[in-house]
Formats: C-alpha cells, structure tokens, sequence
C-alpha cells in the first residue's frame, strides 16, 4: 500500500486518477481503517486529503456554509453559526462514536462510507445539503441523497471525489432535526434513524418539508409523498399521524440482528413524527 | 512502501521509519517504545489506545502512522512531569480506580482531555465523554469518581 498526502485538490484528483489498482480517500479513518485492518480491503493507494487547505475549512457561502470533506464532527460542534443554523445536521453528526471517535470522524466520511445506518446522511438530505465533487473532468455539485448508490457504493468515476458539503442558506421559519433509535444512549450503530427539515409560515402553516429516513433501506430514504402530506398543515396531532404513517409506508427495512422488518416500520414512523415535532420547535424559535 | 515520519511526541522531536499500512499505534508501540497507550480492540472502540494529535483526543488505533507526519503526539508517557504524577494518576491510584490496569492509560489521557476543556464537569458529562472507554474490571463508578475528585480539587489548587 501506497501513501500519499497531497496539499491540493488537484494533486489528490492526479493520484486517485492514476492509480489502476485500488484507491481509497482517507478522511477520519474511522471507517477506512476498521476495514484496513480486518483485511476487507487491501488498497493499493490511499489519499490523505487532510493536508488539503479546502478540506479543514468551515466557510460562509451564498448565506450557507461549505463544509471542506475533512472537517470533523467535533469541529462541526465548535462552530456557532452552523450549530446554530442546521442543529440537526450537527446533531446527528455528534451522534457518531465516540468522543476519540468524533476527533476525526467527517460527514464526508460518513456519506461516502455508504453504509445504510449512516447517522449525517439522512440529516444532511434533509437539509438539503449537496456534494461537490472534484475530478479529472472538473468540479459537480450533487444532492446528497443521488450520491448513495447502495450498501457500501457511491456514485463517484475514477479520479472523483468529495471536496466539500454545501448546507444551504437557512430560511426564515426554518427548523431541522435529526433522530435515531439505539437500544443504548450512545456508541452504537442506529437501528433506524429520521431527519427532517421544515420551514414555516408567520401562522405556523408549513410551507416546505423535506423528510429522510435511515437504516430503513439500501439507501437513505427521502420519504417526498411523506413530507408533502406536512405541507399546508399547521403540524397538529393528526398532521403528525399521518406524518408516521406515511414515513413507516415509505420504508423498505430489511430483517437483521439490530431489528425486525416490522419493528423498524413502526419505528421510522414515531421518530419522523418526533424529529418533526423537534423541528417544529426550532423552526418556531424555542431551543429544543 | 516504507514512510519515514518526523514528528513531535511528548514535546521531543522523534523520527522512525514505519509501513504505510502501519497504526501510529503500532508504531508507537513497537518502533518507539512507547508501550503505555493499550491496544484494547484495534477497531475504535475501546478508547485503550487513546493518544491526543494536534490537542484532539484520538484512537490512535485508527490512525496511520504516516499521518503523524510533522503534527504533535502526546501519550500516556508524557503525563507525569518528571517524577511527579499528575493529579489524575495520583487519584486513580490513590482512590482505586483501576484493577489489571489496561483500560488506565487511555482512561487518564481521555479525562486529562477533559479536564482541560471543561475543568468542572457534571457527572454526566464525565460520563459522556468518556463513553468511548471501555473497562472490564471497576464498573467505572471509581473512574468516574476519581475524575470529579480530581477536576474538584484542581479547581480549588
Ligand atoms: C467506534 C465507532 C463508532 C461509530 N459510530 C457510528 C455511529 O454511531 N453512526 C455512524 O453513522 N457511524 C459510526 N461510525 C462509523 C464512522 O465513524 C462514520 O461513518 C464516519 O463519519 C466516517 O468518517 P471518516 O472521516 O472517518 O471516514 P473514512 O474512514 O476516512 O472514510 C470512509 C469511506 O469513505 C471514503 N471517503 C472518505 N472521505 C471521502 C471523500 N471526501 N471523497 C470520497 N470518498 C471518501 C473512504 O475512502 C472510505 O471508503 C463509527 C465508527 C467507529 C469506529
Ligand atoms: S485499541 Fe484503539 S480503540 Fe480499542
Ligand atoms: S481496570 Fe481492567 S479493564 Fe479497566
């Protein structure tokens, strides 16, 4: 195995473009390395992108943010204006590992990684956050939740890769929330998980919902027939059931060790039902 | 493929060669002699192996030793100033905090982290944050003890 650690995004884009073996980013590592060493995957190059200015950086944009693919949970914490604008984008990102865990685990590293039960995914298309991609052929911007293809497969060509997650300018009357359920508090892979972002009116009517479901499916899930029975509703109880109802439709689960087909159906739905309740909340102002 | 590495561990400029596929945890262990920081798991999530990198608590487990390159390690070995013990090792002994002792090094570099940032933490907190520590012997309650005694009477020094 190869190691290289360029300090341009266009040094990283010639190594991975070159490489005809197996070429791996590394990020936080957390995932990459778990895998390294149990032998699941033998890379003959990996890139550390963590030496690209680009990748460490947390920037103001078009009223949003650009998040550089190497930025860590714990940095994504430590910054106000984000914490502040897309709480559950954050929140969902602390969710993962560890304290040790959260020194170096990305988002970028999380949606790449693929896995189904991935805990920023489903927060971060909520949201409505885009990828941008860097390649041979020049730069993309693409919606997070078409990134995914399957378990452990992301729709990047040769030489591709994340540079950074853009996280739209929050609206007025805007409000995210992000979450999963685990048969403990913490250190644990979810077993379902729901984001949800909403915008509201001066009346409280909802004018704008986007809902999306995890560990639910091979991919995330954006549950559009779900969200759009929120719109025109002012979240009330019955808006909230149908919300459920609709959410545990929309889900696909398979049976495993962490849960039944059933369990996670019924599942998705009370958490949908109870992030967009948390949404609300913030949408309308109160720290929740 | 082969790295050499030069970086700073506990304040002293240190350089070794190492495999490109090698933890920075393996390399402390077995190129540097720095045996203090436990591989307890190898995946993350045990916290035996925690080192700080750049000030950020780490698993140095799931780190490469490449990546070391010109940053700043700080292990287990680097707490005690000289001869003196730091408060936190003094405790834990002195409270009985540990019983083999393998989960200990990761424990006092993870509550030294702690510490720094937030000198007086709740229960909860210490909890929290060193949820990441796993420990098959105390049922953590003398740990976590320890830790608030400790950040207690630093906080009063
Ligand atoms: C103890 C422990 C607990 C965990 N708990 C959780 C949890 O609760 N929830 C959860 O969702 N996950 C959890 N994880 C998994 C992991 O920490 C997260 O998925 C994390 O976000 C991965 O980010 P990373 O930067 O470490 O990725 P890396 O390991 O660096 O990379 C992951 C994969 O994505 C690729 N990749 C990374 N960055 C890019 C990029 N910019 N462009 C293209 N490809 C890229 C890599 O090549 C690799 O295949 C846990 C892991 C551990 C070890
Ligand atoms: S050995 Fe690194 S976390 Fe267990
Ligand atoms: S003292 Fe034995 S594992 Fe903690």
């Amino acid at each position: 195995m190869r190691y290289e650690a360029p300090e341009t995004l266009d040094a990283a884009v010639a190594l991975l473009a070159g490489e005809s073996g197996v070429a791996k980013v590394l990020a936080g590592g957390t995932d990459l390395l778990v895998q390294l060493r149990s032998g699941m995957l033998e890379p003959a190059l990996v890139v550390d992108i963590k030496r690209i200015p680009e990748t460490r950086r947390i920037d103001a944009e078009a009223g949003g943010f650009r998040i550089g693919a190497a930025v860590t949970g714990a940095e994504m914490g430590e910054h106000e204006e984000l914490v502040a604008a897309w709480p559950g984008v954050v929140e969902a990102m602390e969710l993962i590992g560890s304290t040790q865990i959260q020194g170096r685990a990305t988002p970028g590293g999380n949606l790449c990684n693929a896995s189904p039960a991935a805990d920023c995914v489903p927060a971060l298309a909520a949201a409505g956050a885009t990828a941008r991609i860097v390649g041979p052929d020049g730069s993309r911007e693409l919606a997070v939740e078409d990134l995914v293809e399957g378990p452990g497969k992301i729709r990047l060509k040769r030489g591709e890769f994340v540079a950074s997650l853009f996280l739209p300018e929050r609206a007025a009357g805007q409000g995210d929330a992000y979450l999963r359920f685990i048969p403990r508090t913490e250190m644990d892979i979810a077993v379902v998980g729901a984001g949800v972002c909403l915008t509201l009116d001066g009346d409280g009517r909802c004018t704008a919902a986007r809902v999306a479901l995890g560990a639910v499916g091979p991919r995330v899930i954006l549950a559009e027939e779900a969200a759009a029975g929120l719109v025109g509703t002012t979240l009330d109880e019955a808006a909230l059931e149908a919300l459920a109802a609709a959410t545990s439709a929309a889900a696909t689960p398979i049976d495993d060790k962490r849960g039944t087909t059933d369990f996670r159906r019924k599942v998705v739905g009370v958490l949908a039902r109870r992030a967009a309740a948390v949404a609300r909340d913030r949408a309308q102002g109160e720290k929740a | 493929m082969t790295v050499t590495v030069t970086t700073t561990i506990n304040g002293d400029h240190e350089e070794f060669v190492c495999e490109a596929d090698e933890t920075l945890l393996d390399a402390l262990r077995d190129h540097l002699g720095l045996t203090g920081s436990k591989e307890g798991c190898g995946t993350g999530d045990c916290g035996a192996c925690s080192v700080m990198l750049d000030g950020r608590l780490v698993c140095a487990c799931l780190v490469l030793a490449a990546e070391a390159e010109g940053r700043r390690v700080e292990t287990i070995e680097g707490m005690a100033e000289g001869g003196e013990l730091h408060p936190l090792q003094q405790k834990f002994l002195d409270a009985a905090a540990l019983q083999c002792g393998i989960c200990t090094p990761g424990f006092l570099v993870a509550a030294k982290a702690l510490l720094e940032r937030n000198p007086d933490p709740s229960e909860t907190e210490v909890r929290y944050w060193l949820a990441g520590n796993l420990c098959r012997c105390t049922g953590y309650d003398k740990i976590v003890r320890a830790v608030l005694d400790t950040a207690a009477e630093m906080r009063s020094a």
